[in-house]
């Protein structure tokens, strides 16, 4: 290897952390300026959920025993609305398709658009979850543990969710796509997820409910990304 | 490059290639002459299996005559899943290698799978009211039936919504292989979900020991079941491959000579 040695173009300063965090910048500082977006996805959460016991009825027994499961469900539908608007607008401005040409890895910068859109949506999901809670009478204790299940869960959706977002890009009828393709594929959180306030309230481990969180949201790090990221490049070919 | 390497003989010419029916025009024929024999086969041992199953097969002890939807019921929940395999495995092989005849045979499974998927939750159902009283519990073996119906509709649906084909075969593919992924995790969470909610008394495992003509007959209509998937799969592959490619030089010869 006595090759004449050319001088190597350095690699740019510019790494690949540094793509993902410019666009987690671009997408928080989007959300924040129409923060009308994000708090619509909050009401219609806290509406959704205010629902429940008007259909139902008001006995507190069995609201108590019901609110881990409706709050989750309620947290699955509320994600669902704000994915479709994941990859939407950027296809429509162009900046898709300069994420697509970028020389970060697409993977990365589809999981700085999840990140962004978990900080945007998961993240106020499970903060307010103990004020759901408190109005369908659970203690403070199944209270922390749903907030806790939520913020472990909500990741998952936004990155299961990436995938969905990404086959959907540009699709008539996106939203309600969307919904069909996602919800069957991210069941098992909303299981462990409310499962994990249940076993709470039952007095027993919560431990292995938490444990299996972790795995989903491990398994979704590593496998949503690319996922999404081919799914993106099919949409452009 | 060494030496060795260019004084080996040349490779024979192959006789027989195989991915020559990788081209739609070469398998069109093909599959209408596997479709026709397996749909015969299929009859046959349709008529074989409902023989063996409602007329030799002794009356079940515990269940009485409800037991005999197991004859329909099996086979189409085995094949359920066995499609959705296939279906993202050749998704996958189109995907990969640009395959459009494998991505065409995906979505010709895709609707026999959720047609298996939906038999099998209609006829459990069937079953389920006369021995445990109710249409559905939520067992976790129906439960992921009932998902894994959702996800041969996501299949289709997605496959649906996008108009350019060649698109759609491949973002379907990317749905079918995240889907597979997914399977076992969602039954396996399905499953724990059921025993930490302790709800279903009723359990779907089987009796200790079944009569032998009981699973002849259910064998014998597992076959029927796979050859008659096989036989419309490759139909509706044909009528894809005519829908796709209809204005191929091929494809118009033969529409003169019918």
């Amino acid at each position: 290897m006595n090759a004449i040695a050319l001088p190597l173009p350095r690699p740019a300063e510019t790494g690949a952390l540094r793509g993902l965090r410019c666009v987690v910048a671009r997408d928080l500082r989007l959300a924040l300026r129409r923060p009308a977006d994000t708090l619509s996805v909050l009401f219609f959460l806290v509406i959704v959920v205010s629902l429940f016991p008007l259909g139902i009825g008001p006995e507190p027994e069995l609201l108590r025993r019901m609110a881990p499961g409706v709050v989750w469900v309620a947290a699955l539908l509320a994600s669902m609305l704000s994915l479709a608007r994941m990859f939407a607008d950027d296809l429509q401005d162009g900046t898709l398709e300069s994420l697509l040409l970028s020389a970060t890895p697409l993977p990365l910068l589809v999981l700085g658009k999840a990140l962004a859109h978990w900080l945007a949506s998961g993240l106020p999901l499970a903060l307010v979850s103990p004020l759901l809670a408190m109005q369908f009478g659970l203690a403070p204790d199944a209270m922390g543990l749903l907030a806790v299940s939520l913020l472990l869960g909500t990741p998952v959706l936004s990155l299961v969710g990436a995938i969905g977002a990404a086959l959907t890009v540009g699709v008539r009828g996106a939203g309600v796509l969307l919904s069909l393709l996602v919800l069957p594929l991210v069941v098992p959180v909303l299981i462990f997820g409310a499962g994990a306030v249940d076993a709470g309230s039952a007095g027993t481990s919560v431990a292995a409910h938490f444990s299996l969180l972790a795995a989903l949201l491990v398994l979704a790090l590593a496998g949503a990304p690319p996922a999404a990221a081919a799914a993106l490049r099919i949409a452009f070919e | 490059m060494s030496p060795i390497a260019t004084s080996l003989p040349p490779r024979p010419p192959a006789s027989f290639h195989l991915f020559a029916y990788a081209a739609p025009q070469r398998f069109y024929p093909l599959a209408g002459r596997i479709a026709l024999a397996s749909a015969l086969v299929a009859a046959l041992l349709a008529v074989a299996g409902l023989v063996i199953g409602l007329g030799i097969a002794p009356t079940d002890a515990q269940q009485g005559e409800a037991y005999r939807i197991i004859f329909v019921h099996v086979p189409a929940a085995w094949m359920s899943m066995v499609i959705y395999l296939a279906m993202a495995f050749w998704a996958g092989i189109g995907l990969a290698f640009n395959a459009r005849l494998a991505s065409m045979f995906a979505r010709a499974l895709a609707p026999t799978g959720a047609l298996m998927a939906f038999l099998a939750l209609w006829t459990g159902a069937l079953w389920g009211k006369p021995t445990w009283g109710t249409f559905w519990v939520w067992d976790a073996r129906l439960t992921s039936e009932l998902l894994l119906l959702f996800l041969y509709i996501g299949f289709l649906s997605l496959h649906s919504a996008i108009d350019d084909v060649r698109r759609a075969d491949r973002a379907a593919a990317v749905l079918a292989l995240v889907g597979v992924v997914n399977v076992p995790v969602i039954y396996f969470s399905v499953q724990w979900w059921n025993t930490l909610h302790q709800g279903a008394s009723v359990s779907l495992s089987k009796a200790p020991s079944m009569a032998t003509p009981m699973i002849t007959g259910m064998l014998v209509m597992v076959g029927a079941f796979w050859l008659y998937a096989t036989a419309v799969t490759l139909l509706r592959l044909r009528t894809l491959i005519l829908a796709r490619e209809g204005d191929a030089a091929w494809a118009r010869r033969l529409r003169e000579a019918a």
